[in-house]
């Protein structure tokens, strides 16, 4: 009988700890795919973010790293610039990219760090238990902004994705979505054009901003989330190229 | 090679961790150690080895946990904000088990302080400082030689032990310049570092972490480490005996403070006065036996440091009631003269 169809060897044989409907396991399945279709996982280093994503090491069979809450991007600078044959991906949410490690990404880009970005952003803190994340967008009801965000005293949704492609460190930025068939597609496009840029030496930072759906915090059916994301998330956060040197 | 060089304690030891094989320097500017960011910042580049300026210590000490994950020798420094900054990464790398090594060229405390030499960092050094049931080896220099010297040592015990190793200086070891014979020194031998991250290429995937969820296993792990600081007590505790031998009143100092009190002692002695000195060169760990050995015989013990009285607490633990232990300090940038540490000698004294 012939093979038309098998799990991409960099993704592990195992079940997820995730959430039924929760984005990660897609976006896993994107990275593993690209790292295989690019024949790379004996050279790549990834790094587990701290939140839902903080065992990505147990479902990504590459050397992989845990780091502290943010400081991925300094992380990678360090195993980069030490090691540049190899291939550094960090894997990222929105509270660990765009609250606490704000610092770190900027720098990382403002450097031109020879990496790749995976940015997950469901606009929700998911491992704390659903706390409103700068990416949380108005109105939107999580454990610390019970009445609905409020612009003020809250402040606004961060579009750090539009930030970091004014430096002029970042070679590459996009924001895709995981939120149908058709949107999954042109994120694995995405996510494999910002590998392909590391691989070719490209001199500066990729990053691909997938917007990702929580239904357990956003306290949605999966599908409903899926359509969250389309109807309203894609209005504070459009999709597209934001930036493409190459 | 072994020619002697005019040179200050800062730049001593960053030539010294280049010739350990330092692979990588991370560092954020920081009064007053700064000459150790500018002499990597050209000789680095120079030797084709890697340095960074970072956007803070945070990013600094997390550049050196990525960077010693893959199995190289990195290393950052910093003065006391900086350190304090530091504290979360030097956590992780416990909890990691990762080899690196950081140098605190303390300054005046707390806050902002400021850029003066002091000793207040003792206990965020030989406690951890950040959080978790962690320990780092401290050695402590006392003169510019032993301050390049100890970057070998200080690389071959991390690789050893794969733990952090804080070089802790202060402002006038960084700042004095002092002829200083820089050469390789032989190393240890070492364990391979089949954990590190080098690609899984033929091998199985290796992972560096900290988080253990699982029921019980973050309690082996620490029962592990704890292991490992007990087998460090054992063998690595390094300590200077001077003149202890018919001594009755013993000082204890370490770095800088010691060698001003090791020359009141010579003073002390020619006056006829029964005193000598320990200098703990391990501040951790702590050569608490060798302490107490001596205390069988003193009759007090004097500690002086550049602090409100931090490592008091450790000697004063080690005497264990076997004698009196005095304190003498000056704090926030103050340096005790000889004059004044041999007021308290003769003192004590008098009371015998």
């Amino acid at each position: 009988m012939e093979t038309v169809f098998t799990r991409t060897p960099t993704l592990k044989d195992c079940a997820t700890h995730y959430c039924p409907g929760c984005g990660h396991g897609i976006a896993h399945r994107l990275l593993a795919e690209t790292i295989d279709e690019l024949q790379i996982a004996p050279k790549t280093i990834g790094i587990a973010p701290v939140g839902c994503a903080v065992l990505a090491y147990d479902y990504l069979d590459v050397d992989m790293i845990e780091v502290a809450h943010g400081r991925a991007p300094a992380v990678a600078t360090g195993i980069k610039r030490t090691n540049p044959d190899k291939i550094v991906f960090s894997y990222q949410g929105d509270g660990d990219l765009a609250a606490i490690g704000t610092a770190e990404i900027i720098h990382a880009a403002h450097r031109a760090e020879q990496l790749t970005v995976i940015f997950i952003n469901n606009a929700i803190f998911g491992m704390t238990g659903g706390q409103m994340a700068p990416t949380t967008v108005l109105g939107q009801v999580t454990a610390t902004s019970q009445q609905g965000r409020k612009a003020i005293g809250q402040g606004y949704p961060l579009q750090i994705s539009e930030l970091l492609a004014i430096l002029p460190g970042t070679v590459y930025v996009e924001r895709c979505a995981l939120s149908s068939v058709a949107q999954i597609k042109k994120a694995k496009k995405a996510i494999k054009h910002a590998f392909e840029l590391q691989i070719g030496g490209a001199n500066g930072l990729s990053l691909v901003e997938l917007l990702s759906p929580c239904p357990t915090y956003w306290r949605m059916t999966p599908v409903k989330a899926m359509q969250w994301i389309e109807n309203e998330m894609t209005k504070v956060f459009p999709l597209g190229c934001l930036k493409n040197n190459q | 090679m072994s020619e002697k060089k005019l040179i200050c304690g800062n730049e001593a030891m960053a030539e010294a961790a280049i010739i350990a094989g330092l692979d990588a320097y991370f560092g954020y500017p920081i009064t007053p150690q700064n000459e150790v960011t500018a002499y990597m910042s050209r000789r680095m580049p120079e030797l084709d080895r890697v340095f960074v300026q970072c956007e803070s210590e945070l990013a600094a000490v997390n550049m050196v946990y990525g960077a010693v994950a893959t199995g190289k020798r990195a290393m950052t420094s910093s003065s006391s904000p900086g350190i304090s900054l530091m504290q979360e990464g030097i956590s992780y790398l416990a909890g990691a088990e990762l080899p690196a090594v950081i140098v605190n060229v303390m300054r005046g405390g707390p806050g902002l302080g400021n850029i003066a030499p002091s000793q207040a960092d003792y206990f965020q050094a030989t406690r951890g400082g950040g959080h978790g049931d962690y320990r780092t080896i401290v050695l402590a220099p006392a003169n510019v030689q032993e301050l390049a010297d100890f970057m070998s040592l200080a690389f071959d015990l991390a690789d050893q032990y794969r733990i952090t190793v804080m070089v802790l200086a202060d402002g006038i070891l960084g700042q004095m310049m002092e002829p200083v014979i820089l050469e390789k020194k032989e190393q240890r031998k070492l364990p391979p570092k089949d954990w590190a991250l080098t690609g899984a290429k033929d091998r199985k995937q290796n992972i560096v972490r900290s988080l253990w969820l699982k029921d019980g296993v973050l309690e082996e792990i620490n029962r592990k480490l704890q292991k490992k600081y007990k087998e460090i007590q054992k063998k690595e505790i390094l300590c200077e005996e001077y003149e202890i031998e018919n001594a009755e009143i013993i000082v204890v100092a370490y770095g800088i403070a010691a060698r001003i009190a090791k020359g009141t002692v010579d003073k002390a002695k020619k006056e006829g006065i029964k005193v000598g000195l320990i200098r703990p060169i391990t501040l951790w760990p702590f050569p608490a036996e060798q302490i107490n050995r001596a205390a069988d015989k003193a009759k007090v013990f004097l500690t002086v440091e550049l602090s409100c009285g931090q490592m008091v607490e450790d000697v004063k633990l080690a005497v264990a009631g076997k004698a009196p232990v005095e304190f003498y300090g000056r704090s926030g940038g103050g340096v005790p003269s000889d004059g004044e540490i041999m007021k308290e000698i003769k003192q004590l004294a008098a009371k015998r």
